[in-house]
């Protein structure tokens, strides 16, 4: 299997810039905005504390005697600062985010109201749990809705993201094959479309990977999974919906050949969105879920996370369950820290304390807010919207699937662009010039120029249209030979192709004063 | 349903255009076998008012922090955060926006890396710093299973000051990829101890400061004892505030420091989200975990910024990987980053002073009490305590008079055999009245 994500552009090719230029060099309202080492003043602060009574003697040659090399802004320098940086970023609250595989949907300030309560957000993890039975009942019904939902009897809720759920399952799988004298399994079985973090897992937790190749119709070859089954595979993990958006059609076939010898079924639940409300993963045969909260559930990505990734089990890898997890017990509910007693057979610990409880708080207040109802038409408009895309943009790009229905997402190849000396990478920083955010790019690996587009439920028709109309028009500026357009793109962005190369070669990852800059000096003795 | 933005019209039309007879069409790669006939047995939508009536009373069922004198730290600690600093981690831009795939449309989020990563190293006293882990238990892990990777060594040291949760972590985690961990017996003075089990086959020593008892500790001679043996030093603080007052870990010889930076920026949030924070010598930087945000130009010259160094990744490597992350703290690493630089040098030396004072004056009040032993002779903001009989049962024998005493050391570690220990931190939340309660409380249940 060619893995196509190899020898992209993106070294910046030169273009000439479109014109006028101001006296500044600021951009009309978007400014240039320095660092925050080049603005803010060693002495400068914005917070007024009052005067320490006490000194810190007693600490010794252990007191900091250097500088910290920190500056200071005011409140409105501060304000100013990171208001101006934000308008450099797109949002979902802008406009369309349409990254495959990343789910970016709505976000609800709804949501961040309830987290922000004090009794949530001002809420230690180690004070008295009988001071903290709200949050305790409020894990547990968010356990109840997961649990309902996958059809899986038991859920660990720590893992703070997708990767850590993932590892979450795997460890889980691991000590339940240890537990039964079959520690000799030590191969995982990943299709060649998995997300990354599917083999990067499989090796952290110490066993090797073994690819299984795709039809090509875009689902897990059925004949090379059999012929690569045998008593030392400890799991299978399986995408489903699957990264090319489509739905593993032969999923209870892999399920029970997975089960018949000796192995564990993991599924990435990251498309969990794509089918919630419509089927239950553990009427699949699953037996260890991932669920990204931050994806299904509509959790803020804050440019990058946090995320929080629930794992729910099956009967035979729940006794496994990492700690912390909820009980009934006399006096209300009660939060098990460590196994003593309960269950022994725990491997281990995720994490310090419970999980993202303020993403707890967010996906329960989503979950409430659509009701079972509300979560199955989620799951019928996020693949409404994605077929509505493959279908009006058929005509002018390819499909890597043409054949029947897609589910949340919407994957084209760059077949389209061929003889046009534009890449898919062109193609996307051309969108950014039409107020798109770009598709996912080169992934899955398996499709040449993969462009994946997902939607999502919370798209209305209008935008997808405008959507759909922009990239119809670049797509045929694409065949009537305008590259330019596209080799120079983004022209109209807060900034143009960034070299990509040049970080990678040299590495400048912190900010360092100019030799000729004094040094601050150090701060008068308190 | 309010999120849903398609009318039943829309739903036709663009059924229409698909070419299919009905969204169940759009379904049937579902073996029917496996397609759910009717609605899970949850309740229905609901809305907005009905939503927060429910999550209030919930919310309401819990004690707030705040509310009352509170003395627990152990790794997550009341702090006040400006109001600037939720105000601005709100606007759409940032808490709206994904990873900084597109680096054109993702300069603000790149730039707050940036200045995120230059404040952690200067914090931490190291030369690079990434964007940021999970948390710091976490990131103690990773730094452990990175140590591996630079040493091609099998075991770590984790020394009896190092929180217990922690540890816990880091031997789930960095067992599974096959290490020896050595887990020192908790003890409050634990750092002595940990030089002699260095050997040559130790890839790293893990050294808390402030440590778990609210210890400080001069690391500079297990640096020298682990340097010695070919192996790393990796320090661990749970109470970033600490940095304003303290020697930094790369002044005393770390060579890989981790943190929870959910003291600067962020709420206690009931355990998560926090902020890892994750440095270390610019000579290991291709074996570090996790995201990093580079310096570089665009095809005009300007200065930007790109995620960068990803060919250390796992949408590169895949099974070859350094590690399985793919995400960090976006939103928790702009808090602190917002918070860090409303401070500066001066706010944030100000703000550790203020707490050591207030911890100072904590102390000589527990002191005060017959029968509570200090057990911490040096401390940032964190002392431990001996009580008489179990502490579990004096915390909660203490909310009775409005006061949430701090954590007992078995809530973290059943086993350690130290039942009658008792954390307290204070901050600068923390007002002489809190403490005298504290106080009076104490004496009226032990001093009988």
């Amino acid at each position: 299997m060619t893995l196509h994500n190899v020898g992209r552009p993106t070294r910046p090719q030169a273009a000439a810039s479109d014109g006028h230029a101001s006296l500044t060099g600021a951009r009309g309202l978007l400014q240039d905005e320095p660092l925050l080492f080049e603005l803010g003043g060693w002495e400068k602060t914005g917070v007024d504390l009052p005067a320490p009574e006490h000194d810190a003697s007693d600490l010794g040659d252990l007191v900091r005697a250097a500088p910290i090399g920190l500056p200071g802004l005011s409140e409105p320098e501060a304000m100013r600062h990171y208001v101006r940086l934000s308008q450099k970023n797109h949002a979902i609250d802008l406009a369309l985010y349409p990254l495959g595989s990343c789910t970016m949907k709505h976000n609800p300030r709804l949501n961040e109201k309830m987290a922000r309560l004090a009794g949530f957000a001002d809420l230690h993890p180690l004070q008295p749990q009988s001071t903290t039975q709200g949050a305790l009942q409020l894990m547990d019904r968010l356990a109840h809705w997961l649990k309902t939902l996958t059809g899986m009897p038991a859920v660990a809720l720590s893992p703070k993201a997708g990767a850590h759920g993932e590892l979450c399952g795997l460890l889980a799988i691991r000590a339940a094959h240890e537990a039964a004298g079959h520690g000799h399994r030590r191969r995982v079985l990943v299709p060649t479309s998995a997300h990354g973090t599917n083999p990067a897992t499989a090796a952290f937790v110490g066993y090797s990977v073994t690819e299984i190749a795709q039809t090509d119709d875009g689902r897990v070859d059925l004949s090379d999974l059999e012929s690569k089954l045998s008593d030392d595979v400890a799991a299978i993990m399986v995408t489903n919906p699957n990264t090319c958006g489509l739905f593993e059609r032969d999923i209870l076939e892999i399920s029970r050949l997975t089960h018949e010898a000796g192995a564990y079924f993991y599924c990435d639940g990251a498309n969990f969105n794509a089918i919630v409300g419509r089927v239950r993963p553990g009427d699949l045969g699953v037996d260890a879920m991932h669920i990204n909260l931050h994806k299904t559930f509509s959790t803020p990505h804050g440019g990058g996370g946090p995320g929080a990734g629930p794992v729910v089990l099956s009967a035979a890898l729940a006794p496994f369950a990492p700690a912390p997890w909820v009980v009934h017990g006399e006096g209300g509910l009660h939060l098990v820290e460590e196994a003593i007693d309960e269950a022994a057979q725990a491997f281990g610990r995720m994490c310090a304390f419970q999980g993202q409880m303020g993403m707890f708080v967010r996906a329960y207040a989503y979950m409430r807010s659509h009701g079972a109802d509300g979560l199955r038409q989620v799951a019928e408009d996020a693949v409404l919207n994605a077929n509505y895309i493959k279908a009006r943009l058929s005509s002018v790009m390819t499909p890597a699937f043409p054949e029947g229905p897609c589910m949340h997402e919407a994957l084209f190849d760059d077949s389209w662009l061929e003889d046009t000396g534009i890449t898919t990478l062109d193609f996307a920083k051309a969108m950014i010039d039409e107020g798109f955010h770009p598709m996912t790019m080169y992934f899955p690996l398996v499709v040449h120029g993969a462009m994946l587009i997902e939607p999502t439920e919370t798209e209305s028709k209008r935008e997808l249209d405008r959507f759909c109309d922009a990239l119809e028009a670049l797509a045929q500026a694409a065949k009537a030979g305008d590259a330019e357009r596209f080799k120079g793109a983004p022209y109209l962005a807060p900034l143009r192709r960034l070299d990509e190369t040049l970080a990678a070669r040299k590495p400048k990852l912190t900010w360092r004063p100019e030799p000729t800059t004094v040094a601050p000096a150090p701060l008068a003795a308190e | 349903m309010r999120y849903l933005p398609l009318t039943p019209d829309d739903r036709a039309e663009m059924l229409g255009v698909i070419g299919a007879p009905s969204v169940d069409e759009l379904f049937k790669d579902v073996p029917a076998a496996a397609r759910a006939q009717d609605l899970f047995d949850l309740p229905l939508h609901a809305g907005e008012l009905e939503v927060e009536r429910e999550l209030g009373q919930l919310a309401a069922l819990n004690r707030p922090a705040g509310d009352g004198p509170f003395f627990c730290g152990a790794g997550a600690y009341r702090h006040h955060v400006p109001a600037t600093v939720d105000h601005v981690i709100q606007r759409s831009e940032f808490l709206t926006s994904y990873t900084p795939y597109q680096p054109e449309i993702a300069q603000g989020t790149l730039q707050v890396l940036f200045e995120f990563q230059t404040q952690v190293a200067a914090l931490t006293g190291l030369d690079v710093a990434n964007a940021s882990m999970y948390d710091g238990s976490t990131a103690c892990a990773e730094a452990v299973m990175m140590a591996q990777r630079v040493t091609r060594r099998e075991k770590a040291i984790l020394s009896g000051g190092l929180h217990p949760h922690y540890a816990a972590t880091t031997q789930t985690i960095a067992h599974a990829e096959g290490m020896e961990i050595v887990r020192q017996s908790a003890a409050v003075d634990a750092e002595a101890a940990v030089i002699a089990a260095i050997d040559a086959e130790t890839a790293c020593v893990v050294v808390q400061t402030p440590n778990v008892f609210g210890v400080v500790t001069d690391v500079t001679r297990i640096a020298e004892a682990a340097h010695a043996a070919g192996a790393l030093l990796i320090v661990v603080t749970t109470e970033a505030v600490s940095y304003g007052l303290l020697k930094s870990p790369g002044e005393m010889g770390a060579d890989i420091a981790v943190a929870e930076g959910q003291s600067i920026g962020n709420a206690l949030n009931y355990g998560g989200p926090y902020v890892g924070l994750f440095a270390c010598r610019e000579k290991l930087v291709r074996q570090m975990p996790g995201r990093l945000c580079g310096e570089t130009v665009d095809a005009e010259g300007r200065r930007g910024y790109v995620l960068t160094l990803s060919t250390r990744e796992q949408h590169i490597r895949r099974e070859k990987a350094t590690s399985n992350i793919c995400t960090n703290s976006g939103l928790c690493a702009l808090a602190f980053t917002i918070h860090l630089s409303l401070l500066g040098e001066t706010g944030l030396r100000q703000l550790a002073a203020l707490n050591h004072g207030r911890a100072r004056e904590l102390k000589a009040a527990l002191a005060g009490v017959a029968g509570v032993e200090v057990l911490t002779p040096r401390f940032f903001n964190e002392v431990a305590v001996r009580v008489p009989g179990d502490a579990a049962a004096l915390v909660e024998a203490l909310l009775a008079d409005g006061v949430v005493a701090g954590v007992p050391y078995s809530r973290l570690d059943p086993h350690a055999g130290l039942d009658d220990v008792l954390l307290l931190a204070a901050t600068e939340t923390t007002t002489s009245d809190d403490i005298a309660a504290l106080v009076a409380a104490l004496q009226r249940k032990i001093g009988r």
